[in-house]
């Protein structure tokens, strides 16, 4: 079993990711899911609500690039309410939105406490985008890359900050492997190479409760969420 | 045309230094027509009118506020470091994902290379970018934030454009609370949650930040444009050196508008912030209310 990043919660000197709200209350989790285009964020994060809703308060924030298209995904397929979906605008820039000036994104995951709250869990989408992508820490508390096996199996031997240093490395669309050749078996070596002790996880959404891999990692990062909380 | 294009009441994308835009060109013409329609708008501003909701606005002259009720401004010049670290385009305050109304010019035909860009940005300079020049060296210089946001909604007659300037006033004030905390920043956020509009919060940022009220007329008014400027660059696919060299080119005109911005700041001291400049163009007006409606787009306004 692999280990997570150590010291699951480090301070933060931000306004907006103090642990505590302004009103007292120990606000969501919050973890961001990057990856790029095609990959299956949308699908992970639909998989995520399905699993998690019934017992867990959960909103989501799309950063769609030029339209609403995963928000709209979301909506359609009622994985949540839809006041519990909020999309952010990136300007054709999804990976400033997330890294560079958060500054919107703060705001909707506020928004969404304050309007549905309290909420356990936020999940903040990424817009597609290329394999440097990650979350600041001022937005997110862990983070989720997703890359597919369909878009080569060379990905985690090409490393990129997305899937090196990410807290969790899900590698998608398994069932598609024997049809576009990838070899299974030197992702998850390059991975480990790449990666050191942080964790990875592969996964096939089109299978009955494919997205476990994932629902468990959460569930273990809410579990040392609520821990920190209660120190 | 594109005097009103470019004209946009819109208020500044805080992307300082988003490099783009266009250079040269048919801009003779349009360059001109939209320096005149400024012009005009200016005068009409000082002359008391005020574009759109009149909730605040007197358009004769409002009631003067006795000078001591305004605190005294920094002087000139004590700090200059602050304004280069508040214009920088990177500084994260959600400018990025705005183009200043530059997407539905693009989408109308009416900004297709460099030189109709330059036409947009020196229309949007001298009407928008004059009108958030006052209104944010009206802040800088102590005058009642809260007065200035009920100005700045008198001179936004598109809601869309409200809802924009709101928001990108709350992100900038998230981050200059960050980077320069004051109780007066967090006095304005605690009276306006939802965000106060953003040329107001620059002023006021400017004031706590050490910067004078020209300081601030020149972040305001360089952003309008330079805003614009590099959504032009990923819009149109434009020579980003182009681009630059539009901004180049205006700089001499952002130096005669942040000046007369700074009077007009100074006066609404003793007269009012009624008398604040109020200049705007209804096309980009128009466009930026059915800009807000569409399904597919690439900057949120």
């Amino acid at each position: 079993m692999h280990l997570d990043h150590p010291g699951l919660f480090p301070p933060r000197h931000t306004h907006s990711a103090a642990p505590v709200r302004p009103d007292g209350t120990r606000r969501a989790l919050r973890i961001g899911l990057g990856g790029p285009v095609g990959s299956g964020k949308t699908a992970t994060v639909a998989a995520l609500c399905r699993a998690l809703r019934e017992e867990l308060s959960v909103a989501v924030v799309t950063n769609d690039i030029y339209t609403r298209e995963d928000a709209d995904f979301l909506l359609r397929h009622a994985v949540l309410p839809p006041e519990r979906i909020t999309a952010v605008e990136t300007g054709a820039c999804p990976h400033t939105a997330i890294r560079d000036d958060i500054s919107a994104n703060l705001e909707a995951v506020e928004d969404l406490e304050e309007a549905v709250g309290p909420l356990d869990l936020v999940l903040v989408e990424s817009g597609g985008d290329n394999l440097t992508a990650t979350f600041s820490r001022g937005l997110v508390d862990a983070q989720v890359f997703v890359i597919d096996v369909a878009g080569g199996d060379d990905i985690p031997r090409k490393g990129g900050p997305g899937v090196t240093t990410a807290d969790l490395l899900v590698v998608n669309k398994t069932d598609l492997a024997p049809y576009v050749g990838s070899d299974l078996g030197r992702m998850a070596r390059d991975a480990e190479a790449q990666r050191g002790e942080l964790p990875v996880v592969f996964t096939s959404l089109t299978s009955e409760d494919g997205v476990r891999p994932v629902t468990d990692w959460v569930r273990r990062r809410l579990a040392g969420w609520a821990a920190a909380g209660e120190r | 045309m594109d005097t009103t294009e470019g004209a946009a009441t819109t208020r500044g994308t805080a992307a300082g230094a988003a490099s783009a835009c266009c250079a040269v060109g048919a801009a003779g013409a349009t360059g001109v027509t939209a320096l005149a329609g400024g012009t005009t708008g200016a005068a009409a501003a000082t002359g008391g009118a005020t574009a759109g909701t009149a909730s605040t606005a007197a358009p004769v002259a409002p009631a003067a506020p006795p000078a001591s009720a305004v605190p005294p401004a920094p002087a000139a010049g004590a700090a200059r470091a602050a304004l280069l670290v508040l214009a920088d385009g990177r500084f994260p305050a959600g400018g990025h994902a705005h183009s200043g109304g530059a997407e539905a010019a693009v989408r109308a035909g009416r900004i297709t290379d460099a030189e109709t860009l330059l036409g947009y940005c020196r229309g949007r300079l001298h009407t928008t970018g004059l009108t958030s020049a006052a209104l944010a060296a009206a802040a800088a210089a102590g005058i009642d934030p809260l007065a200035l946001d009920e100005a700045a909604d008198a001179r936004t007659p598109s809601p869309a454009l409200r809802v924009t300037a709101r928001r990108l006033g709350r992100q900038l004030l998230r981050a200059a609370r960050a980077a320069w905390p004051d109780p007066e920043l967090d006095a304005l956020a605690a009276a306006r949650p939802r965000g106060a509009h953003q040329p107001v919060v620059l002023g006021l940022t400017c004031r706590v930040a050490g910067l004078a009220p020209l300081d601030a007329a020149y972040a305001a008014a360089h952003e309008t444009v330079g805003g614009p400027a590099g959504a032009t660059v990923r819009l149109l696919s434009l020579d980003p050196f182009d681009a630059t060299a539009v901004l180049a080119r205006l700089a001499p005109e952002l130096d005669t508008v942040a000046r007369s911005a700074a009077g007009a700041a100074r006066r609404a001291v003793h007269e009012g912030p009624g008398t604040l400049p109020a200049a705007s163009g209804p096309l980009p007006d128009i466009a930026a209310e059915r800009h807000a409606v569409r399904s597919v787009r690439l900057f949120a306004s």
